[in-house]
This record gives C-alpha cells, sequence and structure tokens, in this order.
C-alpha cells in the first residue's frame, strides 16, 4: 500500500475510546465490592487519561506547534505511570492490612468509620 | 533638706512597703511599730528641716522638677514638687499630727494580730505618703495621684475591719461618692489643660491672675468643677454621706483621714486655686452656700447623735463647712487656718473619743458611758480642752479661726461682696446659728461621756482603764496645741498691730494680686479693711456670747439634777422633728431610693436582660446550638461506605463538568 492509502485514525476516535474506557472504569469503582477490582478499575480510568493524553499530542503534533509542545503529552503519560505505579504500592499495602484485619477485601465490610 | 522634698513622700511610701512586707511575713509587732512610725518620724524631721530652711529663705516658691512624667504630643507633665506658704503650712500639720496619731496608733492597735498590725501601719504610711504628695505636688496631675491616694488609703482603712459587712459597705460607699467628686477634679484637669496649655500651678495661675477678664468664663467653669471634687473629699452637701459611715475604721484612721488631714484636701484645692475662685463671683457664692449651709445642717444631725464618733463625724463635716463658707467669702487664708485649727483640737477629739472607747471595750455609745472623768483624767482634761476648742471659746485655738470666718462672714453681708450680700447675710446667721449647735453638742458629748454616773453597768466598770502612755502623750501634745495652736492667727488688726496675725502674713503671697483689678477679686480684698474696729470687737462678742449660750444650754440639759430630762421632753414634744433629724433627715434613705436603688435596679436589668438573656442565650448559645443542630444533620452523610463517598465525587464531577459545560 502506497502511503497515500494509509488513512489516519482520527484523533476524535481515540478520544471516543478513551472516554468509554473511563466509563467503564467509573461503574467498576462503584460497583465492585472487591478492593482488588476497584483497584483495576482506578487503573483503567487513569490509562484512559494516558490515552486521551496521547490523542492529543497526536492531534496537535500536526499543527503549527513546535516540536516540544508536541511532546508535552507524550511525557506526561509517563508521570501518570509513575504516579500509578506508586498508588498500586500504597494501595496494594492498604488491602493487605485490610484483609489482616477482616479476612477480606470487600470494602463495603469496612464502614465502621461513620457517625 | 531643701532640693530633696521628693524624700519627705519616698520616705513614708518605704515605710509602707516595708510594712505590707512584715504584715505578711506576720513579723513581730515590734518591727512594724519601728518601721511604721519611723518612717513617719524620718519624714517629720525632713518636713521640719526642708521647712526650717525654706523660712530662712527669700523665695517665695520653690519648684524641683525631678523627671517628665507624661510627654504625649502638646501635653507635658513634670514629676515635680512645690514648696510655697500654702504648702508649707500644710506640710507642717499633716506630717506632726501624723506622727502623733502614728504614735497613738501602737497603743490603739496592740491587740491586733501581727498580720493586722502590719496591715494596718502600711495603709497608714501609704496614706502619708499620698497626703503629702497631695500637698506638693507643683501641678494639677501630681496633686490628682495624692487626692486619689488618699481616697484609696481611705477606703483600704475604713474597710479595716472588713470582716464585718457593715465595715466593707461603708469603705465602699466612701469610695464611690468619692469618684462623683473626682470625675469633677479630672475634669477640671482636662479643662485648665485646653484652656491654658499647661497644667502647672504657677504658670495657670500668673495667666489667669494676668489676664482676668479674658479668663474669667474658664475660670468659673474650672473652679466649679474642682468645687464638685473638694465637695466629694471634703464631705460637704450632697456629698457628705461617707464620712459618717467612715466611722466604721479605726478611731485613730477616724482622726488623721476623716478629721485633720484627708477632709481638708477638698479646702486645700480650693485655697490652692484661689485665683480661678477669685476670678469668678459665682463661683465664690456657691462655695460660700455650700459651706454655710453644711454647716449648720450636719450641726443640726450632731445634735442627737448618741454614738460619740457619730458626733464627731457630724462635727468635722460641719468645721468642713466652716472652711468653705471661709474660702467662699474670700477668706483663703482664713480658711487654711482653721484647717489647722481643726487639725489640732478634731485630732485631740477624736484621739480622745479612741481612748474612752478603747476603756469602754469597743463601747461607743455614749448613753451607756457617763462619769469616766474619774477613770480617764488625762483624756477628759484634754477632751475638754478640744471641745473649748472646738466650741469657740476664747483664748483656745478654734475661737481665732472661727471668729474669723463669722466676721469675714458678716463683712462679706455688709459690704455687698459681688452683689451677692443678700446671700452672704443669710449664709452669716446660719454660721452663727452653726457656732451654737457646736457649742452645745460637743459639751453635750463631754458631759454625757465624762460626767454623771456611769450607765454601762457595773462589769463594764470594772474593766475602765486609763490608756497606755503611748495614747496619752499625743492628747497631751494635741491639746496643748488645741490651746496654744489659735496664736499663729491672731487678730492683730483688734489692737492696732498689723504683723501679729503671722499666718495671714504668711500666706499672702499665695493669695496672687488679679492684673486689672478685677471687680469680684478687688472686692475681696478691699472688704477685710471695710469695717471699723468698733464692730469687729462685737463680732466678737456675739461669737463668745453665741459660744457660751450653747456651753449653758447643754450644762441645763445634761449636767446635774435634772440630767436628760429637759432634751427628753423636747423630744417627746417635737417627736417628728426629733425623729428627723435623729434619722438624720433620712438623707441616705432619699439617696437609697433616689439613686442606689433605680442603679441597682438597672444594674439588674443589665444582669438579667441584657447579659443573660440577650447576649448569652441569644446570641452565644444560639450561634453554638446551630453549629450543633447543622452538624447533628450532616453527620448522617457520613456513612462509611467508601462507594458511596465514591459515588458522591462522581455526581460532583459529573454536576461540576454539566455547570461548566
Amino acid at each position: 500500500m502506497t502511503p497515500a492509502e494509509l488513512v489516519p485514525v482520527p484523533y476524535t476516535w481515540v478520544l471516543a475510546l478513551s472516554a468509554i474506557l473511563f466509563a467503564i472504569g467509573v461503574v467498576g469503582v462503584l460497583l465492585r465490592r472487591n478492593g482488588i477490582a476497584i483497584f483495576l478499575s482506578l487503573e483503567i480510568m487513569l490509562n484512559s487519561a494516558n490515552l486521551a493524553f496521547v490523542a492529543f499530542a497526536y492531534r496537535f503534533a500536526t499543527g503549527h506547534v513546535t516540536a516540544a509542545a508536541a511532546l508535552d503529552g507524550q511525557v506526561f503519560v509517563f508521570f501518570v505511570i509513575a504516579v500509578a505505579a506508586a498508588e498500586a504500592a500504597v494501595g496494594l499495602a492498604l488491602f493487605i492490612a485490610l484483609h489482616r484485619l477482616k479476612d477480606s477485601i470487600d470494602v463495603d465490610r469496612a464502614n465502621i468509620l461513620r457517625w | 533638706m531643701l532640693g530633696s522634698l521628693w524624700l519627705i513622700p519616698i520616705l513614708c511610701l518605704a515605710g509602707a512597703v516595708l510594712n505590707l512586707v512584715l504584715g505578711a511575713l506576720k513579723a513581730p509587732k515590734f518591727l512594724v511599730t519601728v518601721v511604721g512610725v519611723g518612717s513617719i518620724g524620718a519624714a517629720t524631721v525632713a518636713t521640719y528641716g526642708a521647712l526650717w530652711e525654706y523660712l530662712h529663705q527669700p523665695y517665695v516658691e520653690i519648684i524641683e522638677r525631678y523627671f517628665t512624667w507624661i510627654s504625649a504630643g502638646e501635653i507635658t507633665v513634670n514629676a515635680s514638687l512645690q514648696l510655697d506658704p500654702l504648702s508649707a503650712v500644710m506640710l507642717a500639720f499633716v506630717s506632726f499630727v501624723g506622727l502623733l496619731i502614728h504614735i497613738y496608733s501602737v497603743g490603739y492597735m496592740h491587740s491586733e494580730s501581727e498580720a493586722g498590725y502590719g496591715r494596718y501601719f502600711a495603709y497608714l504610711n501609704l496614706f502619708m505618703f499620698a497626703m503629702l504628695l497631695l500637698v506638693l505636688g507643683s501641678n494639677l496631675p501630681v496633686l490628682f495621684v495624692g487626692w486619689e491616694g488618699v481616697g484609696l488609703c481611705s477606703y483600704l482603712l475604713i474597710g479595716y475591719y472588713f470582716e464585718q459587712p457593715w465595715c466593707a459597705a461603708a469603705g465602699s460607699k466612701a469610695f464611690i461618692v468619692n469618684r462623683i467628686g473626682d470625675l469633677g477634679f479630672l475634669l477640671a484637669i482636662f479643662a485648665t489643660f485646653a484652656v491654658f496649655g499647661t497644667v502647672e500651678f504657677n504658670e495657670v495661675f500668673a495667666a489667669a491672675a494676668g489676664h482676668p477678664h479674658q479668663y474669667e468664663g474658664a475660670a468659673t467653669m474650672i473652679a466649679l468643677l474642682l468645687l464638685v471634687g473638694a465637695i466629694g473629699k471634703s464631705a460637704q452637701i450632697p456629698l457628705y454621706v461617707w464620712l459618717p459611715d467612715a466611722m466604721a475604721g479605726p478611731t485613730p484612721v477616724s482622726a488623721l483621714i476623716h478629721a485633720a488631714t484627708m477632709v481638708t484636701a477638698g479646702v486645700y484645692i480650693v485655697a490652692r486655686c484661689n485665683v480661678f475662685f477669685r476670678l469668678s463671683p459665682t463661683a465664690m457664692v456657691v462655695v460660700a452656700i455650700v459651706g454655710g449651709v453644711t454647716a449648720i445642717f450636719a450641726a443640726t444631725i450632731a445634735l442627737v447623735q448618741n454614738d460619740i464618733k457619730k458626733v464627731l463625724a457630724y462635727s468635722t463635716v460641719s468645721q468642713l463647712g466652716y472652711m468653705f463658707l471661709a474660702a467662699g467669702v474670700g477668706a483663703f487664708t482664713i480658711a487654711i487656718f482653721h484647717v489647722v485649727t481643726h487639725a489640732f483640737f478634731k485630732a485631740c477629739l477624736f484621739l480622745g473619743s479612741g481612748s474612752v472607747i478603747h476603756a469602754n471595750s469597743g463601747e461607743q455609745d455614749m448613753t451607756r458611758m457617763g462619769g469616766l472623768r474619774k477613770y480617764l483624767p488625762t483624756t477628759y482634761w484634754t477632751f475638754l480642752v478640744a471641745t473649748l476648742a472646738i466650741a469657740g471659746i476664747p483664748i483656745f485655738a478654734g475661737f481665732f479661726s472661727k471668729d474669723e470666718i463669722l466676721a469675714r462672714a458678716f463683712v462679706a453681708g455688709a459690704t455687698d461682696l459681688n452683689g451677692f450680700g443678700d446671700v452672704y447675710r443669710v449664709l452669716w446667721y446660719l454660721a452663727l446659728g452653726g457656732a451654737l449647735l457646736t457649742a452645745f453638742y460637743m459639751f453635750r458629748a463631754v458631759y454625757m461621756t465624762f460626767h454623771g454616773s456611769f450607765r454601762g453597768g457595773e462589769e463594764a466598770e470594772h474593766h475602765l482603764h486609763e490608756s497606755p502612755r503611748s495614747m496619752t502623750v499625743p492628747l497631751i501634745i494635741l491639746g496643748f496645741l488645741s490651746v496654744v495652736g489659735g496664736s499663729i492667727g491672731f487678730p492683730g488688726q483688734l489692737f492696732h498691730k498689723t504683723g501679729w496675725n503671722l499666718i495671714e502674713d504668711f500666706l499672702h503671697p499665695v493669695i496672687l494680686p488679679l492684673g486689672d483689678a478685677h471687680g469680684a477679686a478687688a472686692a475681696t480684698e478691699n472688704a477685710v479693711h471695710a469695717i471699723g474696729i468698733s464692730t469687729e470687737w462685737l463680732l466678737v462678742a456675739i461669737s463668745i456670747a453665741v459660744a457660751v449660750v450653747g456651753w449653758l444650754i447643754a450644762r441645763s440639759f445634761y449636767i446635774g439634777k435634772g440630767a436628760f430630762a429637759l432634751p427628753r421632753r423636747l423630744a417627746d414634744r417635737l417627736p417628728g422633728f426629733y425623729r428627723f433629724l435623729f434619722n438624720k433627715y433620712w438623707i441616705d434613705e432619699f439617696y437609697s431610693a433616689l439613686i442606689v436603688m433605680p442603679v441597682h435596679r438597672f444594674a439588674v436589668f443589665l444582669w438579667r436582660i441584657v447579659d443573660e438573656l440577650i447576649i448569652d442565650t441569644l446570641f452565644i448559645n444560639s450561634a453554638a446550638f446551630t453549629v450543633e443542630l447543622t452538624g447533628d444533620l450532616l453527620r448522617f452523610i457520613q456513612t462509611g461506605n467508601v462507594r458511596n463517598y465514591a459515588l458522591a465525587i462522581a455526581a460532583a464531577v459529573l454536576a461540576l463538568a454539566a455547570v461548566l459545560w
């Protein structure tokens, strides 16, 4: 195929995929009771955000902006991944502690901090 | 000693501080005595040293500036003391009488506890400090410090037996009533500064005397405000009510503070600021009216009192009235002369009454005394001498000063002083009536206490004893001064000898000549020479006659076979009038109903309604209750369920997105 036949994926499609993934993540966080499952849903939300970053970086790279600015979105993804890793470390430690206490990681059972 | 005038009050202050410590440590009474009497003794020596040098110098006034006390914008007040003839006279008798009364107190207070004894002498020394500061201050604010200081000590000493509620109440009463007067005094200081730009006596008086017409209005205002202060401090109508109650304090305190020294501060300030008063005919006549009316009013109450100290208290109010009358007719030097002689004989009377009370184990009711002459001979003779002096019997001290006051009041009426001649004539009659009553009630006290037979029961009679030496010696000295003290104001003009009247000549420089022969002032100055020698002799005869008549009436009422029968019949004949006098015209009840109770009710209103209901309940408690209620409702949001929080966050984000769309 010649380059002319390669039709680029419109960035709006990527954004739509990001939105769908985000919604799935939100629903997962709200509906699941298993702590690990909530955690996974959270990771989906984060990565949907990453996808949006990349999509915008792709979009703006084709315009009249400088190369450095075009890289901003790509670089930001690495930060998000780094923070997500740290968050995963803390989160998993919390669930281990919760499991030791309650023999379960059902978040509905961790409900004694209330009125 | 000149150049270190500060030493005189500071010695007393040092004694006060030291005694406060000694009292707190419950030190032996001997130490307290040494410090208390010693510090006043040293101050007295310092005083007389300074006076001795002062009398040998040509200066009229010596002003010592120590440091700038207040400096704010245009206001500058120096901490400075001044020695001039007026403060010299005051200083001389205040320190000396104060020393005598300190010595007397050693005997009178000997049965107090160590702590009480120390406290007593600390307060008494502090009083001397404040009084000497008052007398020596060279400007109004320094004087005011002393003025408030003596008021404070008066309060502390009236309430000395504060375990008894009525003593504490009497102290509070004195303090509060004096506050009313002090407000006037304070306003007078402000007014003086506003008008003259300075509060130094010599500068203010020089300015006022130099331009009488320019300052007449201001002088009237300042003089009347000062008079309000003087009325409070010197217990004149209408603020006299605290002084009779002040008798709740120990008797030497009554002698020192409430007879000889502090209460004369009002007369002192009027004499000190005589320039203001002389510039203002209105102020002069007001002073005279206050004095003359108080003189006879208090004397009528004293007629029927049975408490020996109450008689003396009303007598003090009455005599202070004479001093104001003297000032009001322009005889400022005579007013100070009467202050001095009064200090001698009234201190003697009070100390004598203290000796009587001491012998009677605290009994003050004269109807339970009688015949004490043979048990307390020294007390009797000194008391009698002082009575002769206050009654105005010739050669005794009070005769000279009181006769001069009466004469000057007559002159004021005869010469139609400042156009108020009618007023002054009436006041002369009142003063003459007061003199009659004075002689009567004082001899009544003497006869009821010392003559006849003892009425206090056998057991009390058994305890009667003459007081110790520390009490009788001051009595004898004061008794002696009550005899000869009048010689400093010998009326030389009666014998065509000017210069015999030492105190008048000495004090003359204090009465500044006024610039342009101002009407009011000129009248007072010329009034002295307005009547002839024969008229003056006639006035002397009248005042002697009045005193003797009062004495004779008392004699026929209270001594001999028909003792007490005549006064009792008189009381029965005029029951309403007797009760009127006996209950002191119901003035206390009147003030209570008119002022104290409404203020009390208003205070209760502020307490119950404004403070407790509006501020506490409506504002503070309701604010707290609102917060609590809100919290109670909102806390149900906190379910403890993590997914609820997550839902809330998600919903909020959605809502935010919808809003920002």
